[in-house]
Formats: C-alpha cells, structure tokens, sequence
C-alpha cells in the first residue's frame, strides 16, 4: 500500500513541478487549450468524435449544463470550506435563496405577480443571498467547528422545509414560466430557448471564468492570507491582528453569493422551481467535491465539482448483469470518496500549503499518541 | 518610568470556573516582567485576558494610557500589543517567511517592515536559513524562535511572549533568553510567562508569582531569585 501511495505522490509531484517551471507562455497556452475544449465540448460533431466520454441516455449538452453549476458551486464552497476552513454543511442553502428569488419575482405563478424579466430579478438574487449569508454568520461564526457545520446544516434544512410548507413558497407545485436570461440571434430567435442547452452552458461556463479569475485575485490579496492564516491556526491570526470574524463573515457571504448565482442561473435555464430541487444531498455533494478535489486550491475544486457531477450522470443508461448502474450512483460515489480519504486525504489537487497542513496534524498525532 | 500596562483587579472565568481572582500587574517601559508559577496557575490565562483572546469578568486592563478591557484582540495588535503564542503558535502551512509576513499584518509601511525583517533574520539566523521551509516541519526550537520573531514583526510596544523556553533543550534555552534580553535591550517591552523561573528571574527586572489566580509575590527579579519561599516553590533549592 505505501508502494502505491509513494507511487502516486512522485506522479503528482512530477506534474506540478513541470507545471510550475513551465514557461508562462506555455502555461497559457495550455490554459487557454482548455478553456477552448470546454467552449467546444457541447457541439454534436465534437463531442461525438471523443468516443466514450459524452454520457448514454441523456442529452450531454443539458448534463454539461449540470455539471457546470456544480462546478459554479464547488469554486464557491471551496472560498469557505478550502480557504477560511470553516466546515458549512448547507452550502445548497444559498443556491436554493438564489433560484427562489428569481422565482418569486420572475414567475407568473408567484403571489407577488411582479413578473420581472430575468436579468433584473438577478442582482435582487446576489445581493439576499449575500445578505442571507451575513444573517446566518453573524451568529454562528463566533462558534468553531462542529457547530457551524451543525447550524449551517439546519440553515439548509430550514429553507427546505419553508420552501416545502410555505404557501408563499409553494411547495411541491413551485413555480413556473420562471423567463429565461435575455438576447436573441440575428433572425430574431432567442438565444436562451428551451430546447437547446448549450448557451445555459456557455454562459455558466464564461461565469465560471469570470467568477474563478476574481477569486485567485481575492486569495492572492491580503483577505486571501488571513483566511489561510484563520484556517491554520485561528487563535494564532487574531494575535496576529487579523480581525478574524469579519474575515470568517467575508468568506461566507462570497461563498454565498456564488451559491446564489448558481441558484439564479439554474432557475433561468430550467424554467421551474420547486421544493424537490432542494434535497440535502446536494450540500453533500458539492461538499464532497471540494474535499475530493482537493480543499484549498481553486483548480482542484473545478475537477472535483466536474468529476462529481460527471460520475454520477455518467452511469445513466448502462447495464451491467441487468442492473442499472444508475441506481446505485451513490453507492459509487461513497466508495470513491472512501478510496479517496485512505489514498490522498489531501484532495486529487491539493493545495501545498494544505498538504503540509495534513502533514502537521499526522505529526501531532504521532506525537501525542 | 511611564507605565506602559497596568491590569486592574482582573478576574477571569472559564464557565463557572474561576480562573483568575482579581489579579494586578504593572509593566513599565523597557522593563522586562516575568510572570512564574506552576501548571494551571493562570499565567496562559493572564496573557489570554492582556491578548484579548480571552473577555475578562472584571477589572480593567489599560495599554499606553488607554483603556483596553473591551477592545478586540486583533485592534490591540495594532496598538502595539504582541504576542507569541505558547508551544505550536505558528502556522504550519505556511513558509517561514510567510510566517514572518503575518506577524506584519497590521502594517503597510513596507520599507519598515523590510527592515524589521531583516532584524529578525539577524536575531534568528536560523530562521534565515530555514526562510523557504514550511513551518509545521522546524524543530519545536526553530518554531518557538518563529513565533518570538513572528511577534517581533508588529513591531509592538509591549511583548507578550508565553512559555518562549517551553520544551526546549537546555542550551537552546538559554539561547532563546539571551535573545529576549537583546531585544529588550534594543527597546522592547517585554512581559513572559515562564515555568523556568530561574531563567525567567535572572533576565527579569521585575517579576510577580502566581498561585491558583492569584498574584501572591512580586519583587525584583533578584530578590524574587533569592527569596526563601520562592526557591523553594519554584527554584527547585530548600
């Protein structure tokens, strides 16, 4: 076993050290290949020609447009959970605040019959995520570990149950004719339609970029380094001067906002919201994404929040011994995650200084035992 | 002598446990105060409620002229209070000259901070060579020295440093006190809480003893060393 794991190591070693004395150049390019694949995946004529990769049994346009909202979600869990360490376990929580608004406002079937275009109910939807997000911190970050994690998961729970028993909120029924984001083509179709996912997709994935550039410059900043310095050692930054619970409160409210954002844009795309969007589950997921990426590191959460979502929609429609694999996604899944934490509890990518924090901890282990 | 720190009759809780009763202690400039007694006296919890990491239940506490009972932990960095933190205070993560930046979180005048930098390397030469390592992996003396260093980079009025000689070998031990004193000499206030009294009250000018909450002792650093009950207690000589 150790043979393995050594083996693994050197792997990831030798990629990241060639990464990280590739020219800059070289590394652009290699970013920008990326991001062109990503933009082209969706067309038929590509997607085809990569044989096994696009899923069976779904259209992959509408699985990648899932899987970008999961990656949405993943980079923003990954500012709370990755940088400031804080363990929230309702992260989908802000999603749901984020689709909910936009419904209320948008839906002919909401009560309040604003029926707003999309793009103005979007703002309204960031700005009460983010300030949900404040409400639900203010408390709860003077608390440490085990119980943020307990009321951020109450925090998901509530909406949820609001939601479900709410006639405001209409529960199961939600709402519908939710309009979707503007602009139309040339000949006057919409660009937005109903039948064809792949612009939700583009637009999701140009936010991904937009949202991930913005959140490599915050971490490079001086709020980056005290949210390293609070996950590490929180009494240590305080005696250092940073003001950790306004810090903690920030992480938190940007965490939020990308949750809201996704929310809205999920809500824009599919046109219906309802109380069975919101199962506990996905908080769990998007959680899981991010430790499986590896927590800390920006990249590591966009492959985790991809891989996650890509796994589980990938054994849709394959048979085995005529069992629906589907079915059993999540034994999979649990399985992987379990492999995982014995093999790399760092994460796939990990982050340098989170793996020498792992390292730490495993001293201090050994040294106290 | 201007007073630099008075504490005021403080007394702490931890829940119902009273963990400190009405404790007074002052700290003029340029002194250097040591603070002895044994396990579980309350010396941590002294510097904890002089830190801010910890609320006191009452007394005052006043820092330079001001009151600074109520004030945040992180704003009394910023007044010029420091402390490096006891045993393991660093963060493991990070680099030794990241370590080192974040002990100059407060502050933006960069080409003070540059030299101050420079002054701690010249203190630690160890930490210079070590500058590109993670701390979690330095020897507890180099993280011990980090921390002290670290702290130094605030460059604050008033060092607060807890058990700096805690878990070291002997030589390093005194190593590290002879730094203290050096730093003291350049113009730091320093107050030290110490489980090695004799180290503690051959560098101190002053120096309180203290049991179970309570201040029970206060001297000279010498009459303290040379004080009957206190050798006996603490110093390990009948």
């Amino acid at each position: 076993m150790t043979s393995v794991r050594e083996w693994i190591y050197s792997g990831r070693h030798a990629v990241s050290e060639r990464w990280h004395h590739a020219p800059r150049w070289m590394r652009w390019a290699v970013i920008a290949a990326v991001i062109v694949f990503f933009y082209a995946l969706p067309n038929r004529e590509f997607y085809q020609w990569l044989g096994p990769i696009p899923t069976t049994g779904s259209n992959f346009g509408q699985v990648l447009f899932t899987i970008s909202i999961y990656v949405l979600l993943a980079v923003g869990l990954n500012i709370v959970v990755g940088f400031a360490g804080l363990l929230d376990l309702g992260y989908f929580g802000f999603f749901a605040v984020g689709a909910y608004t936009v419904a209320v406002l948008t839906s002919p079937s909401s009560d309040l019959k604003t029926l707003w275009p999309w793009l103005l109910a979007l703002p309204v939807a960031l700005v009460l995520t983010m300030i949900s997000g404040v409400m639900l911190g203010t408390p709860t970050l003077r608390l440490r570990g085990d119980y943020l994690a307990i009321v951020t998961l109450g925090f998901a729970e509530m909406i949820r149950v609001a939601a479900t028993s709410s006639e405001f909120l209409k529960g199961q029924r939600g709402f519908n004719q939710i309009p979707h984001p503007p602009g139309s083509y040339a000949d006057g179709k919409p660009i937005f339609g109903v039948l064809d996912p792949r612009p939700y997709y583009w637009l999701v994935l140009t936010l991904i970029i937009l949202v991930v550039i913005g959140v490599r410059n915050l971490n490079r900043s001086r709020v980056g380094r005290a949210w390293i310095s609070i996950r590490e050692d929180e009494d240590a930054a305080q005696l250092m001067g940073v003001p950790t619970f306004k810090f903690k409160l920030w992480a938190f409210a940007s965490g939020a906002f990308i949750g809201g954002l996704a929310g809205a844009l999920f809500a824009g795309k599919q046109n219906f919201v309802s109380s069975q969007n919101l199962e506990l589950l996905n908080s769990i997921i998007i959680l899981a994404a991010v430790i499986l990426g590896g927590s800390g590191n920006i990249v590591g959460a966009i492959v985790g929040g991809g891989l996650v979502a890509y796994m589980i929609e990938r054994f849709r429609g394959i048979e085995l011994l005529g069992i629906q694999l589907y079915e059993y996604r999540f034994m999979f899944f649990g399985l992987v995650l379990v492999v995982m934490m014995i093999f790399r509890p760092q994460g796939l990518i990990p982050n340098r200084r989170r793996a020498a924090e792992f390292k730490d901890r495993r001293k201090e282990v050994i040294v106290g035992g | 002598m201007t007073t630099l720190l008075e504490i005021e009759d403080v007394s702490l809780l931890y829940g119902r446990i009273k963990a400190l009763h009405g404790i007074s202690i002052t700290v003029n400039e340029g002194e250097i105060v040591a603070l002895i007694g044994a396990n579980g006296a309350g010396k941590s919890t002294t510097m904890r409620a002089i830190s801010g990491i910890r609320p006191v239940a009452s007394g005052s506490i006043r820092f330079a002229g001001e009151d600074i009972t109520k004030l945040r932990a992180d704003l009394r960095v910023r007044r010029g209070l420091c402390q490096a933190p006891e045993g393991r205070g660093i963060f493991p993560g990070m680099t030794v000259l990241e370590n080192l930046d974040m002990g100059a979180y407060t502050r933006r005048d960069r080409a003070e901070v540059a030299k101050d930098l420079a002054r701690v390397l010249e203190l630690f030469p160890r930490l210079q060579e070590r500058r590109k390592q993670v701390g979690g992996t330095l020897s507890g003396g180099e993280q011990q020295m980090l921390a002290v260093g670290r702290a130094l980079m605030s460059r604050p009025k008033l060092l607060l440093l807890d058990e700096p000689s805690m878990g070291l070998a002997p030589m390093l031990i005194q190593q590290i006190f002879s730094i203290i004193t050096e730093i003291n000499e350049q113009g730091t206030t320093i107050l030290l809480v110490e489980q090695n009294a004799q180290q503690a009250l051959a560098r101190a000018h002053r120096a309180y003893v203290l049991e179970t909450g309570r201040i029970v002792k206060e001297g000279t650093g010498a009459e303290l060393l040379h004080d009957p009950s206190v050798k006996e207690a603490y110093l390990g000589v009948a």
